[in-house]
């Protein structure tokens, strides 16, 4: 019988093909995407719908209480409404996806204790029930933005773009999330909570325009250190065009802060993940 | 030639006393030691860390082919060694080399989900186990076949029978094809027919040349299957050889006897967050049992449990063994519904039923008569000696049971 390969166990060996196995796996990869994927919405009556029902009736009551109650006012010529799903859009992708990483080892932890993978798998599969939740809910923005008949000009070609700092985002905070959650349940109850601040926190119902009046404030700075505010603004200004408020010059902290904790969470994650199976 | 070489492998867990009642760890008490620590305070509570050694310095090699059965107690390190094995966690210090493709089934069923088809899941548990897609596809019709599912392959499998569940994730990994199968335990589920069914497809495996590690309790199983064996105690390998030698080994170092079982909190006592063991307890009628218990005095097995969910139908399913493995019976409770809070039952084992021999104990808890929702297995152990009087004959009674049927016997016809 041909041996195929040699394997050394060892303390701390694991580093040594890591890459290569977590590239093996690949299809595993695409089985787990998609084992969630088709569990995510069964026995539900209106399905995949959900993705587009919960942006949609979150735009209603954010143009309810800050448009016609508050009295916002969003940037210059673009409908309020519109930057309200830009940003609910976005924020939703970040948050499902942030959430599901987070979570990722904790809810396969049968397979942590009886089988052997590279764990990263596990996040990486997470990513795409957000994903294709965005997809269906851009369906729902472009819908809109005909009815308001507002198309997006020539900075959509960085779409792409943003989309991928927002996955890094989730994934640089959600792998750190993954492994705390491991050993301190804590997490679990902290996620939401940041969730729920972040939308507040980040301009969906408002725009950055009304933060840059303050620039004297001491909360400025710190307004801009949170990486999702100047992707939400750029998104929202690659979707609304060259009107939406994005200072872009915002965007090369948040860059920085992305490379700097995604650096520290996979070598934290890859440090972990051995023991993660003493500690579930 | 050699496929596993073991050298000096150790793996050490820290167990810590304080915190054991508590199972997942909170930030407040890694802050509030921290504090401790910063102020020089909380000496007196120090928790106190014990080094547990669940391997220690284990050296084995294995050559391809062999069939190697790993016995020993529970706790004596036969799983942590194929979690390290398998990768699923790392040995504290030295090293293992293995060479070829290694497949482990610590479990039926690896990751299947509820909300699945059968056929989604054979994917599923397939990719785990680390098939590729075509190599699944080739096996598919096969694995279909020998669970003996291919109505049910588009209904969920929370809609299976558990037998069907069980037979379906046999079927999937009796369809790897391995250089290395590491199995542990596997034959501890399922009924009979099964247990054969998967005694059979191992032996096959076997046959082609494959290695197998095979950790079980059922000594008869791995003097029939396997070649080698390996006897572990309290982390090390203390035996290691020919099977019958090494399993004639172990019966003869085995402590035999444990009749009690008591944890204090439902955090100590071992289960899952529905329900924890409290007490198992073999108690004889007459004397105290440590050394033996005559085979004319009837026992009763006291079992105490803690019911943690709000309401549940539980019944108790007691099964007892003979020191080699086999089943020597299954009794049952009634299932009924239980609120929240302590659960106790009684066996009565009446006298003059086991026969001279060494019995292990081994319970659990089933819900709704159908979920095992925890096996404590070989909780308690004891001993029945022979008891003769107006007898000339001391050989051993044969059988597994003694029991005292009606048997008449008279004198009918006098002939003169």
């Amino acid at each position: 019988m041909a041996h195929s390969e040699e394997v050394i166990i060892e303390a701390g060996h694991g580093a040594k093909n890591y890459w290569r196995d977590l590239w093996k796996n690949r299809e595993l990869l695409l089985i787990l995407s998609r084992r969630d994927l088709s569990v995510r919405y069964k026995q539900t009556i209106v399905g995949a719908g959900w993705a587009i029902v919960r942006p949609f009736a979150t735009m209603l009551v954010m143009v309810f209480v800050f448009d016609k109650v508050a009295k916002f006012k969003g940037d210059e010529g673009i409908p309020y409404p519109l930057m309200v799903l830009a940003g609910i859009t976005i924020w939703t992708f970040f948050s499902t996806t942030f959430t599901q990483i987070s979570h990722s080892i904790l809810l396969n932890s049968n397979l942590v204790t009886k089988t052997y993978f590279p764990r990263l798998i596990m996040p990486l599969s997470a990513v795409v029930v957000g994903f294709v939740d965005f997809i269906i809910s851009i369906i729902l923005y472009i819908l809109i933005a005909v009815w308001y008949q507002h198309f997006p000009s020539w900075q959509i070609i960085f779409f792409p773009a943003f989309v991928s700092l927002t996955l890094a985002v989730s994934l640089a905070f959600g792998l750190f999330f993954a492994v705390m959650n491991v050993r301190f349940r804590d997490i679990a109850q902290l996620i939401p909570f940041i969730v729920q601040i972040g939308f507040y926190a980040c301009p969906i119902a408002y725009s950055s325009s009304l933060v840059e009046a303050n620039q004297g404030a001491w909360w400025y700075n710190l307004y801009y250190f949170n990486p999702m505010v100047s992707i939400i603004d750029g998104f929202k200004w690659c979707l609304l065009g060259n009107g939406a408020f994005f200072k872009v010059s915002s965007l090369y902290s948040t860059i920085g802060l992305i490379v700097i904790v995604l650096g520290i969470s996979i070598y934290y994650f890859r440090k972990e993940e051995n023991s993660f199976v003493d500690y579930i | 030639m050699e496929v596993i070489v073991a050298e000096d492998i150790s793996k050490k867990y820290i167990i810590d006393h304080q915190k054991a009642a508590r199972k997942n760890f909170t930030l407040r008490d890694t802050f509030s030691d921290k504090f401790k620590h910063f102020f020089g305070k909380g000496e007196e509570d120090e928790v106190e860390q014990e080094e547990f050694w669940a391997l220690r310095d284990v050296n084995f090699s294995v050559n391809q082919g062999d069939r190697v059965g790993i016995i020993g107690h529970n706790g004596a390190g036969k799983s942590t060694l194929l979690k390290i094995l398998s990768k699923i966690t790392e040995p504290t210090s030295g090293r293992v080399t293995i060479k070829g493709r290694v497949a482990s089934l610590l479990e039926v069923g690896t990751g299947f989900h509820p909300e699945l088809t059968g056929r989604e899941n054979i994917f599923l548990n397939g990719a785990i186990l680390g098939m590729k897609r075509h190599e699944i596809k080739a096996a598919f019709d096969s694995i279909v076949d020998f669970a003996g599912v291919d109505k049910f392959l588009d209904t969920p499998v929370k809609r299976y029978s558990s037998g069907m569940y069980v037979r379906l994730g046999f079927a999937i990994s009796a369809h790897l094809s391995p250089e290395i199968l590491i199995i542990d335990e596997v034959l501890a589920v399922g009924d009979a027919d099964f247990q054969k069914k998967c005694l059979g497809k191992m032996r096959d495996v076997s046959e082609s040349g494959r290695t197998i590690l095979f950790v079980s309790h059922n000594l008869a199983a791995v003097q029939s299957l396997c070649n080698r064996a390996f006897y572990f105690e309290h982390g090390r390998l203390k035996l290691q050889g020919d099977t019958t030698h090494v399993v004639n080994n172990y019966l003869s170092h085995v402590a035999k006897t444990t009749l009690e079982h008591t944890w204090k909190t439902p955090e100590e006592g071992p289960g899952t967050d529905e329900v924890r063991f409290r007490s198992i307890q073999v108690e004889p009628a007459y004397g105290d049992g440590k050394l033996y218990i005559d085979v004319t005095t009837p026992v009763k097995v006291h079992i105490e449990f803690w019911n943690m969910a709000e309401r549940a139908d539980l019944n108790l399913s007691l099964h007892l063994y003979a020191f080699t493995g086999e089943c020597i019976f299954n009794v049952g409770t009634t299932s009924q519904p239980f609120d929240k809070g302590l659960v106790s039952a009684t066996l009565d084992i009446p006298g003059n039923f086991l026969n001279d021999g060494s019995y292990v104990v081994s319970v659990m808890v089933v819900k709704d008569t159908s979920t095992v929702l925890y096996q404590l297995a070989e909780a308690v152990s004891f001993e029945v000696e022979d008891h003769r009087e107006g007898v000339t004959w001391y050989g051993k009674w044969p059988g597994y049971v003694r029991p005292q049927f009606n048997f008449q016997i008279s004198q009918s016809e006098v002939l003169v």
